[in-house]
């Protein structure tokens, strides 16, 4: 066990599922960087960020396969190499591009298996950079996994630290279904206790951070830091708090949610996505439906507002979801106050 | 090229098979009784088994939305077909695919598809399994010339030889795509595309079965052999619409006619193989009316199979969730 950072975590998880299985290959965009540049250095970047960074060196080229910037061929090569026998880890880098490849995602890895009448098996992980905070505007920055939550035959993970990183990402490398792994490039230097042998996360099963009496927070990816922070200093004023992290979209841990919201009566979600058809309004949904007796309080959303990811600090601050907002919508269903009937 | 007797045999078989299957789906289509959308390859046989005449159970291929011809190419099971076509449990996909995503992995099909150009990319994954896997495969995409315009073909060509893949892009060119010829939708040549990224480029004549057996078997060597990718430029004719359905009022009248007077492959490897001694006429008859009487079996079997139950709808989304 040491301290490791988001990206260490990432890089680490991917070094030792490739050194236990030689079926796991990465392929993607500058994944090594540096072939046929005229330096002669290969693994020039290890990704644009420097996650598998040192892979290279290590698996060579028939293991980490750096790509064209063509999208669509490589992820869907990466779908076909899955459903013959590879386990590709294939990194689309920004997870705004899925614009130039979601067919081979959409319409073909994640309907095989059913498509095919249960015959195929398509073990294939895609790797992409998401979310705001960054100033990389409107194309580099969206937070869709509620795009991918919508399509059945996916799995979508949204870790929010380096320790489910590194669990969650072995996991879906193992898992045989097509998963979308999504890491949020603001937390790539984050650090915290992690172990070095490999370990692996449920996928479905929620990570409760906190555990209070009033309020049940649902918060993905970067978003359950943010819950926590507000939740510590809500408790300074005895307002306390669970923090559900679902891990996954999905599959969606419903029973966790339902329970805690059972047991608390207020929910307050925040999401990074988008407010429209987010997880956020899916979960606000599942307890409206399945919990609806429980709620002594209408269900808060805490989200972006529907524009796209603007690029001045300033706006960009005003865009994201902070820890005062949560904060204010803590506050808000604990203040309301059901209208008497007349 | 010499060709073994077992090999014309097979061959002659599997393309009776194919225009039997789809003449048989023409008229049963008509009677309202097969769901959804069914594009047929009649006129194009001689492409898919001159083809997979060099492929074998480790090889791969992907097909497209006129897929049934390369099915049964690859060895897929008419019965398992017709039994899908119908949407019957007892279909080589359960049900759950129809027409455009007939699947047999066991057989190396990597799935008709719905989606114009949506073969390629999955075929140079399949070849870089072949690839790192040592298989000593090939993956073969089948694609047509409207296809042929998709960024995922052409992003494919690049990427299959900047990975020098055992791959085959096999471009069966039957003049549209969809309603629109291909004379105006495709700028350039397939030829030149090829000499773009770097890629051998093999054409013959898709009505004449020996044409495409030759120069596949090139082809097909050269990719099995490490060399990288090769493209196949098929020039052939479909026998009836984009779909059926289709009046094909963007067709000369008696074009399809003239099709099947002058460049049916069946007739002229007929006329070829016993005109040469190779073969003689009454095993031929044999093959047809046993080709018959299976369809007809097939079509049978598929009317009075299993309809899918409640639990199949939400069964295999997944292998666990």
């Amino acid at each position: 066990m040491s301290k490791k950072s988001f990206r260490q975590a990432i890089n680490e998880a991917l070094r030792q599922e490739m050194r236990r299985d030689p079926r796991v290959i990465l392929m993607g965009e500058d994944v090594a960087g540096g072939q046929g540049g005229s330096s002669g250095v290969t693994d020039a970047w290890g990704g644009v960020l420097g996650v598998t960074k040192g892979l290279y060196t290590e698996f060579g080229p028939e293991r980490v396969l750096d790509t064209p910037i063509t999208e669509a061929s490589y992820i869907g090569a990466a779908a076909g190499a899955a459903a013959t026998g590879l386990r590709p880890v294939a990194e689309l880098m920004f997870v705004d591009f899925v614009g130039c490849c979601l067919d081979q995602i959409m319409n073909q890895a994640a309907k095989f298996r059913y498509m095919f009448g249960g015959k195929a098996r398509t073990p294939l992980v895609i790797r992409a950079m998401y979310g705001a905070g960054f100033n990389a505007a409107a194309q580099h920055s969206q937070a869709l996994y509620p795009i991918f939550t919508h399509i059945p035959g996916l799995k979508v993970v949204v870790p929010s630290s380096p320790y489910e990183a590194k669990g969650l990402l072995i996991e879906a490398i193992r898992d045989d279904d097509p998963v979308i792994f999504l890491e949020n490039k603001v937390m790539y230097d984050d650090e915290e206790e992690v172990p070095d042998e490999a370990y692996t996360i449920p996928f479905g099963e929620a990570n409760l951070t906190r555990e209070g009496d009033d309020v049940t927070l649902v918060a993905f990816g970067r978003m359950v830091g943010f819950a926590n922070e507000a939740a510590d200093r809500l408790a300074k004023d005895g307002i306390s708090c669970t923090v559900i992290d679902p891990r996954t979209t999905s599959p969606l841990d419903s029973a966790t949610i339902l329970d805690c919201v059972a047991d608390t009566g207020r929910l307050v979600i925040v999401d990074e996505a988008s407010p429209r058809c987010n997880m956020a309004t899916d979960v606000a949904a599942l307890v409206a439906e399945e919990a609806f007796d429980a709620l002594k309080a209408p269900i808060r959303r805490v989200t972006p507002p529907h524009t796209p990811v603007p690029f001045a600090t300033v706006l960009e601050k005003l865009y994201l979801p902070d820890v005062g907002r949560i904060e204010a919508a803590v506050r808000s269903v604990m203040g309301y106050k059901a209208r008497q009937e007349a | 090229m010499q060709i073994a007797r077992d090999i014309l045999l097979n061959s002659y078989r599997s393309m009776r098979t194919i225009r039997e299957f789809e003449e048989r789906l023409h008229t049963e289509f008509a009677t309202g009784e097969i769901p959804g959308f069914v594009h047929l390859y009649c006129g194009e046989e001689a492409s898919a088994v001159g083809v997979c005449a060099h492929l074998g159970d480790s090889d791969t291929i992907a097909s497209t939305h006129r897929g049934h011809g390369h099915c049964i190419a690859k060895g897929v099971e008419v019965e398992g077909m017709m039994a899908e076509i119908y949407g019957r449990s007892t279909g080589v996909c359960r049900g759950k695919g129809g027409s455009m995503h007939i699947a047999d992995l066991a057989r190396g099909m990597l799935g008709a598809n719905g989606i114009v150009g949506g073969g390629p990319p999955l075929i140079c994954g399949a070849a870089l399994s072949h690839k790192l896997l040592k298989t000593d495969g090939v993956a073969v995409a089948f694609y047509g010339d409207g296809a042929s315009n998709e960024g995922t073909t052409l992003e494919s060509l690049n990427l299959a030889s900047v990975w020098k893949l055992p791959a085959v892009f096999v471009c069966e060119d039957n003049g549209y795509g969809e309603a629109t010829g291909a004379s105006y939708a495709c700028a350039g040549t397939q030829k030149d595309r090829a000499a773009g990224f770097g890629m051998p480029y093999f054409e013959c004549d898709g009505s004449d079965f020996f044409s495409v057996y030759d120069t596949a078997g090139e082809a097909i060597t050269h990719a099995r052999s490490g060399k990288g990718p090769v493209m196949l430029h098929v020039h052939l004719s479909r026998w009836y619409g984009h779909f059926e359905g289709d009046a094909m009022s963007y067709r000369a009248s008696d074009e399809v006619a003239q099709q099947r007077m002058k460049h049916d492959c069946l007739s002229a490897f007929r006329a070829r193989t016993t005109g040469a001694g190779l073969l003689d006429g009454a095993t031929l008859d044999t093959i047809d009316s046993d080709t018959r009487s299976r369809i007809d079996d097939a079509v049978q079997a598929a009317k009075a199979a299993p309809l899918p139950q409640q639990e199949d709808l939400t069964r295999d989304v997944y292998v666990s969730y």
